[in-house]
């Protein structure tokens, strides 16, 4: 028998695979509570879950799955419930309703756990906040074996099936209604109107949130479920502009988020010579790095794509500066300019990158030493500069009525961008020609 | 937003004058609205509004701010409740008349950086035919941009709606409409901030519809356009002012009752524009 795979099966593989399929279900579910700009009531209704399903536990007098769910799903409906009542009557913001509505209900559960408790009843507090994932023990496997084994199949956590169910479900809700919660998140006066009822698809989306916090509560607790409704989504909506690509990522980023997170709570302590920390709450850390990078690398909306972009622009917007100024030097006779005088036109700080940009796309030629003529191509370039400033500059003083010597600096950042005014004007406002770019091709 | 008690003075004697000049009710009109009555928060928005419109028309609805021209179409779709009185498309409650009514909320109802692709929100006019818990086939797809060509938008159907301007997102709205395919469209002011190639467009594709026979209820803000747009105008201050015909009820008196003497700026656009109008209407 090898050590390492019986370790990693009894103690290790659950606990992953619980980790995750919670981290998935909450992260599908995720989507449209961040899309409705509802993210925080993931948070409330994770919380106000607790007093339901302390009631429900009281009621029945057992911890077996049904009469949770149900005590789950109506302290669910009763929190948005509370919530849309508490905003309308108190004239509150929603946040601060549900801000209310959660830590009430939160601290109503609390008590009644204690007097539960009272009574030597099984309910732990610790657990609602960080989980048991440590506990989800395998023991009948040894080898790899096991998974054809029928007996050892029965012997796999509870927790992990009740997590298998709600994942599916959550993946079943996702995929069937996908197209009436789209719409109900997007214009919700439409989709009423069209006989999706928004209000409806707001409160099953609401059961189910609050039925996924029941089924992953034992398991990884209170803070990952918060976090795994909203990171996946706000992570993935970073990176892709459609829904269907979005709510496809969400899940990715939770899986990262089960496997990392637990393979950092346990290896990366181990290697320090530290023992596991706790793996809901490594989860949880990983998905807030994760997140962080998105939100550095995203390609559309990323720290990095701007920075990139910017820079881009500003190197494109010095190289046209030059190619103009050499124009304009041109039609003033200067075939090829010298260092110091191009100096006076360009600035100092952005000459030298735009010159070898300039070099390499064989725009201009250094024709003597510390002088610089333009070839062909950069002689159509900076004809094209100059004539859409100066069509700019016609075109403001003709429209806007402002003064000839005020539109320079306006003609300035536009002339770099692909709009152009309409042709025919050949003069501009300072009598200068204005280039016809046809011509001198 | 200010809307002082005195309106209720002004517009009584008008609503009253004006009772018999109103079309009966019929089973035939797209769209009956009987004592129709909506309160916010115990407040009446809308106060015993009875309306009956004409079919095959374009239909304004005129009023100043808070008069309750939005909250009128709302409580017609079934969208806020209602305190009383009963609305009716062709003789039917809206239940029965959903997929032959289209609606275009206002523009800045919905949140323009939703993930989604201008095509994406042109098929939602179609979810209703093609019922819950199915995709959006390739055929719905096909008809969508169809729809989007109509309003000038082919060529943006994949673009995120987020990186469109002001006007295109209307139009997009307006090609959702058309994807509805309905008989009677309730359109929410789609003529506000939108440039003028848009609005040349709106109201080629409002007079296209009209054409096909349909019915189209517009609130709108601009005076100056009333006339010249519209067939038919219901004049709106929390009751009905006025309703029926452009060029019989769009007058200068009809639109002071509506906007309350004290807007007298308005007040007086509203009557040069009722002279141009009166002038337009004699060839």
């Amino acid at each position: 028998m090898n050590p390492a795979v019986h370790q990693f099966l009894s103690l290790d593989l659950w606990p992953i695979v619980a980790g995750t399929l919670a981290a998935v279900t909450c992260g599908l579910l995720g989507n449209f509570l961040v899309l409705r700009r509802q993210s925080l009531m993931g948070d409330a209704i994770s919380h106000a879950v607790l007093p339901g399903l302390v009631i429900a536990f009281l009621l029945a007098g057992t911890r077996s799955a049904w009469p949770m769910f149900v005590g789950a799903a109506l302290a669910g409906v009763a929190t948005v419930v509370l919530v849309e009542v508490v905003r309308k009557l108190g004239r509150v913001e929603p946040g601060a309703a549900m801000g209310v509505v959660f830590s009430v209900l939160f601290a109503l559960g609390v008590l009644l756990l204690e007097q539960a408790a009272a009574r030597h009843v099984d309910l732990d507090a610790d657990c609602v906040l960080h989980g048991q994932l440590e506990t989800l023990f395998w023991f009948p496997p040894s080898e790899w074996g096991a998974f054809w084994d029928w007996l050892s199949w029965s012997a796999v956590p509870r927790q992990v099936w009740t997590l298998l169910v709600m994942a599916a479900l959550a993946s079943v809700l996702v995929t069937l209604l996908f197209k009436e919660l789209r719409v109900a998140a997007f214009d919700p006066a439409l989709a009423t109107s069209q006989g999706f009822h928004a209000g409806v698809l707001h409160y099953v989306l609401m059961v189910f949130v609050a039925a996924a916090t029941v089924a992953s509560f034992e398991a990884v607790g209170s803070i990952l479920v918060i976090a795994m409704l909203i990171v996946p989504a706000a992570a993935a909506r970073l990176l892709t502009d459609r829904l269907g690509t979005q709510i496809g990522l969400s899940v990715v980023v939770a899986v990262l988020c089960g496997t990392g997170g637990y393979a950092s709570a346990t290896a990366l302590p181990a290697a320090w010579g530290g023992g596991a920390v706790n793996a809901a709450g490594a989860m949880t850390v990983v998905s807030g790095a994760l997140l962080l990078g998105a939100v550095m690398l995203s390609p559309s909306h990323g720290v990095f794509a701007k920075a990139v972009r910017r820079r881009r622009l500003s190197r494109r917007v010095a190289l046209d500066d030059l190619l103009a100024a050499l124009y304009r030097l041109w039609e003033q006779g200067q075939e090829t300019v010298t260092r110091p005088t191009l100096a006076a036109f360009v600035p100092a700080s952005t000459v030298g990158r735009a010159e070898s940009d300039a070099l390499r796309h064989a725009l201009i030629t250094t024709s003597a030493p510390d002088a610089v003529a333009l070839t062909d191509e950069g002689m159509r370039r900076g004809a094209a500069l100059v004539r859409r400033h100066r069509l700019w500059e016609t075109y403001l003083v003709d429209r806007t009525e402002q003064r000839p010597d005020h539109v320079h600096d306006t003609a300035e950042r536009f002339e770099h961008f692909g709009v152009e005014p309409p042709a025919g004007p050949r003069v501009d406002p300072h009598g200068r020609p204005i280039p016809d770019v046809s011509a001198s091709d | 937003m200010n809307r002082g008690p005195l309106i209720v003075g002004h517009t009584k004697p008008a609503t009253e004058t004006h009772l018999s000049a109103r079309p009966e009710h019929s089973a035939d009109s797209p769209l009956s609205v009987h004592a129709l009555t909506v309160a916010y928060h115990r407040r009446p928005v809308l106060w015993d509004i009875d309306y009956d419109a004409p079919a095959n028309q374009l239909i304004a609805i005129v009023g100043p701010n808070g008069a309750g021209k939005s909250t009128l179409i709302k409580a017609c779709l079934g969208l806020v409740p209602r305190a009383s009185g009963q609305v009716e498309f062709w003789g039917r409650p809206y239940r029965q008349a959903r997929a032959r009514v289209g609606y275009v909320p206002q523009r800045e109802s919905v949140d323009w950086d939703f993930p989604v692709s201008a095509l994406d929100v042109v098929c939602m006019g179609r979810y209703r035919k093609i019922g819950w818990c199915r995709p959006v086939s390739r055929k719905h797809k096909a008809f969508a941009r169809e729809c989007l060509d109509r309003v000038g938008m082919a060529d943006f159907a994949k673009r995120q709606i987020s990186q469109l301007s002001g006007g295109q997102q209307q139009r997009v709205f307006l090609a959702r409409a058309l994807a509805q395919e309905a008989e009677l469209y309730f359109m929410d002011e789609p003529f506000a901030g939108v440039d003028a190639a848009t609005e040349r467009a709106i109201i080629e594709v409002l007079r296209a519809l009209r054409s096909q026979g349909k019915t189209v209820v517009c609130v709108h803000h601009d005076l100056q356009t009333v006339a010249e747009y519209f067939d038919h105008v219901l004049l709106l201050n929390m009751r009905v002012v006025a309703a029926g015909p452009v060029r019989e009820v769009f007058t200068p008196a009809h639109l002071h009752q509506t906007y309350g003497g004290k807007l007298t700026l308005l007040t007086e656009a509203a009557e040069a524009v009722g002279r141009a109008a009166e002038g337009e209407r004699q060839p």
